[in-house]
């Protein structure tokens, strides 16, 4: 039978880059992420840094993951616009962005998503708390939420923009 | 946009190795050859670097046939962005020289 590991772990939208690293921290220790679901990790053994593991918010594109398979990276999976992609470590460094533009590009897809999705749920809460009967403050917590976390999102553009300015990558 | 648009070291090394077709990968091994190991185009910079070089008409992606991997080439303008960016980097270059001519380089 094969051996699997299953992960319930909790990362905040703006700690993506300590996800990543945590996945390569497994990855290292011998067990490689095969499957994502809501705050779900499912791994098998490997051997210790066989692997490198890279997510990146991108929207379902048949174009792009025939990209990655070409270049030897496997598409691990997707949780909501979330994708997962590893790739062996022995076909050399493994990363998804190269210059301060498209890190910055990257952020900014990170941060339209959180304003739609904040936007609509300030939307839906203020509409609703005229409405006794409804709800109204659990999208009101949620648009506050996500507002923050285009903030935190914000901030790391912020410190690329300044970079930027006088470097490119 | 700009007659003279300054490019990103990224940029001109994706149109460098489209100079003959090639497909991604082959396009982040030749860059990467090219700058002798230094510039290394990760998947989702060129990815989107393409994406936007189509976009501008700097290249285009070629027909694909039997093989599944898609290649890309310089178009005419691509080609001409190329050369005018040339000539910017030698003047970099010569003034660099001229200015620092004192010092051990």
């Amino acid at each position: 039978m094969k051996e699997e590991k299953v992960i319930r772990k909790w990362f905040w939208v703006w700690n993506f880059e300590t996800e990543e690293r945590w996945l390569n921290t497994m990855a290292q220790s011998g067990w490689v992420l095969t499957k994502v679901s809501f705050c779900t990790y499912h791994f098998s053994p490997c051997q210790p840094g066989e692997y490198t593991i890279r997510l990146e918010m991108h929207a379902a594109d048949r174009d792009y993951l025939s990209f990655m398979e070409e270049i030897g990276a496997e598409y691990v999976g997707r949780m909501v616009q979330w994708m997962y992609f590893r790739r062996k470590a022995e076909l050399g460094p493994f990363d998804l962005f190269s210059d301060i533009d498209s890190k910055i590009a990257h952020l900014k897809k990170i941060g339209n998503t959180l304003a739609v999705i904040g936007g609509a749920n300030l939307l839906i809460g203020l509409v609703n708390s005229f409405n006794p009967t409804h709800i109204g403050w659990v999208n009101l917590l949620c648009a506050t939420l996500l507002m923050y976390a285009l903030g935190r999102i914000h901030g790391k553009m912020e410190s690329l923009q300044n970079d930027r300015l006088l470097l490119e990558s | 946009m700009n007659d003279n648009p300054v490019l990103t070291e990224s940029t001109y090394y994706i149109l460098l190795s489209l100079h003959t077709p090639q497909h991604g990968y082959g396009i982040m091994q030749r860059a990467e050859a090219l700058s002798g190991g230094r510039v290394r185009l990760a998947a989702g910079t060129l990815y989107g670097a393409l994406t936007s070089l189509c976009d501008k008409g700097w290249i285009e992606p070629l027909p694909v046939v039997d093989s599944r991997k898609k290649e890309y080439q310089l178009t005419p303008k691509g080609l001409a962005v190329l050369k005018n960016e040339l000539n910017r980097l030698r003047q970099l270059v010569a003034n660099g020289e001229t200015v620092l001519k004192e010092e051990a380089i």
